[in-house]
């Protein structure tokens, strides 16, 4: 049996608590942004000074409460990943963690302590670590490790959390806007990779390959998703542009603007009165000419999508066998499609409530996520397996179970 | 001879000089037009609520966007002369921001360029100063304060509209600092009247900006006018029905 086409149900099912963890964070991480306390821990990697784990829970309050729930998230979200990057290299993990990963926060909980003003918290933190990870070094699962592609996967999105982690740090002791809209395009990016992990490594990819659904004889529907998924990308950063710099209500009206016109106007005496009228209390940063083209680019790119995606889904279906799985799949895609356009229109009308702006940005995510694995599922099906993969083509088999008959209690 | 010549001059100089240098007080009063739109309640939480219940503070705490009296005054507006030359002694004593009851005090607030604000805080709250600079050279700086904390201090060196300190914490929390860079300024009462003390005479262009009916750019309402020995009176009504 080839180790590529190895299923274990441990790791799948990982990946899938991991992506889900992931969507939760963007959902926290929206919250943060559609209540406007992005900036409520002034400090970071420390949250008030303290070690962000010993934050004492009566602080919690206000925009802290969010913000730090956000930050406390996110490291859970770091720790899933950092397990399931090391899970993919098998019972080789161990020695990852036992000669690098723990020494490594050994050495960290040593210099915390020695320093000239030691850091208690820190250095208990690490040396926690250190210990747990050793602990953990001599009870790692001794599966076989995942094929080429997932292991370097995994490393892709424990850097990716990295980098993500550093920016949502960067943007709050740089003072930098702009490095939010990043943050939040990077967050859709990695939830859309921990999907991508979650599909390849699930018991129905390796059917799909081996067994096969009926393949697609045209790339239309492979090229089309790819095309309408990097578009919902686009609109995605569009709209996170435009939540980081608080203009989600520039045009404050739906589906026409002010006195029932199509496009709002722009000149200097429109804007002052609309300025004058935008009583919030948040108090956001006075609405300019910007504000609204970018909220209207917003809007016209979520015309254009639900437009394209009714015409992509309506064809595609109509190409597909009955029953073929990758239809029912369209068919919920374009129903994350229109909910989403439907939050986005309750956004404006209920002066962009919270709960519904962050919905609105949880269901984009989701959109993405559907439209990436629609995307790669396509992709797949429109390419006719080759002669390598028929030769590697074995039915798939369950390592979990294999290994429990080998080595009871280690999967 | 030469001697009374010199002295004649000296007092004809000195007098001319007390007339150009010494004017008066520039009064006047702001007025609203127009319907002003409804304030928004503030969410406060529960620290907040008692801390502004221990202020004594009744009924509810809402945005202060329109401050107005039953006759039309309209309160903080910026008032300020533009363009006066010269340069000016950074007053020693600095300018007093407070936190009371999860609220800044004062909300609109004037200070010279290089004057310092003192941020206190009286709330028995956590909350964290956050200005946010627009304009090149104003450094950005987001600081905790803890409950009856230490004061915090803060100085900007470049003239500025409406910087906006913030508290992250508690989002509702806002006050907007004008920096300018001459001590010819004040900030309109309840009843929409002002006084700006002292101005020396001469000819003048007066602005008043109001931060949210003349956003985004500030530009306000303006008059030219002359000041006296007995100083002079400009008055502005802010029209929100355009």
């Amino acid at each position: 049996m080839s180790e590529i086409d190895a299923y274990n149900p441990r790791v799948h099912w990982f990946a899938v608590l991991t992506a889900i963890a992931t969507l939760g964070l963007i959902g926290v991480g929206g919250v943060v942004t559609s209540q406007g306390v992005g900036m409520a821990v002034p400090d970071w990697p420390n949250t008030y000074g303290y070690n962000m784990f010993f934050f004492p829970f009566s602080q919690w309050v206000g925009g802290i409460l969010w913000e730090h729930s956000h930050r406390l998230f996110a490291s859970g979200v770091g720790l899933l990943t950092l397990i399931l990057s090391i899970w993919l290299f098998g019972r080789r993990g161990r020695l990852f963690l036992r000669y690098f990963f723990s020494p490594l926060c050994g050495i960290g909980a040593l210099v915390a302590y020695t320093m000239e003003e030691p850091r208690m918290q820190d250095a208990l933190f690490l040396g926690s670590l250190f210990v747990i990870s050793l602990i953990v070094s001599f009870i790692w699962p001794r599966c076989e490790r995942s094929r080429p592609l997932l292991r370097w996967m995994g490393v892709i999105a424990l850097l990716g959390v990295i980098a993500q982690g550093v920016l949502g740090g960067l943007r709050v002791t740089l003072f930098a806007d702009q490095i939010g809209i990043f943050h939040a395009a990077l967050a859709q990016l990695f939830l859309i990779f921990m999907c991508s992990i979650a599909l390849i490594t699930s018991k129905w990819w390796n059917r799909l390959r081996v067994k096969g659904y009926e393949a697609l004889k045209s790339r239309f529907i492979g090229c089309g998703l790819v095309f309408l998924t990097v578009m919902t990308f686009g609109q995605l950063v569009l709209g996170a542009s435009m939540r980081h710099q608080h203009a989600g209500l520039a045009v404050a009206e739906f589906p026409l603007v002010a006195y029932g016109k199509v496009w709002p106007a722009t000149d200097e005496a429109s804007l002052a009165k609309l300025n004058q009228g935008r009583i919030d209390h948040r108090d956001f940063n006075p609405i300019t000419k910007n504000h609204v083209t970018l909220h209207m680019a917003h809007r016209l790119m979520a015309m254009t999508l639900f437009i394209l995606a009714a015409v992509f889904v309506s064809l595609s279906i109509r190409s597909l066998p009955r029953g073929h799985a990758l239809g029912s799949g369209l068919i919920v895609w374009f129903s994350a499609i229109c909910l989403q356009a439907l939050l986005g229109a309750a956004t404006v009308w209920s002066n962009k409530a919270a709960d519904i702006a962050t919905l609105h940005v949880v269901f984009g995510a989701v959109t993405l996520a559907l439209g990436t694995l629609l995307s790669i599922i396509a992709v797949r099906l429109a390419h006719p397996v080759s002669s390598r993969a028929s030769v590697s083509a074995e039915p798939f088999v369950d390592l979990a179970s294999v290994s429990k008959r080998s080595t009871p209690g280690m999967a | 001879m030469n001697k009374v010549y010199s002295r004649v001059l000296a007092g004809v100089l000195l007098s001319g000089l007390s007339i150009s240098t010494f004017g008066g007080d520039i009064t006047g009063k702001i007025t609203l037009k127009g319907t002003q739109p409804k304030e928004k309640k503030l969410p406060l939480d529960v620290l907040c609520s008692k801390a502004r219940a221990a202020t004594g503070a009744t009924g509810i705490a809402t945005t202060r966007f329109y401050v107005t009296d039953e006759n039309g005054g309209l309160g903080e507006v910026f008032v300020s002369l533009k363009s006066v030359p010269g340069d000016y002694e950074v007053p020693a004593t600095p300018a007093v921001m407070d936190q009371v009851g999860c609220e800044y005090t004062p909300y609109i607030l004037g200070v010279q360029v290089g004057q310092k604000i003192v941020v206190k805080n009286s709330d028995n709250v956590l909350h964290n100063v956050h200005p946010t600079p627009r304009v090149k050279g104003n450094p950005e700086s987001n600081r905790a304060q803890l409950p009856k904390g230490k004061d915090l201090d803060f100085v900007y060196n470049n003239a500025e509209k409406f910087l906006r300190f913030k508290c992250d914490v508690h989002p509702w929390m806002f006050a907007y600092v004008n920096v300018v860079d001459h001590p010819y300024f004040a900030v309109s009462a309840t009843d929409g009247t002002y006084t700006i003390k002292n101005v020396p005479a001469g000819d003048y262009e007066i602005q008043a900006i109001h931060r949210k009916a003349h956003a985004p750019k500030y530009v306000g309402l303006t008059q030219k006018i002359t000041v006296g020995a007995d100083g002079a009176t400009a008055d502005f009504v802010v029209d929100i029905t355009k």
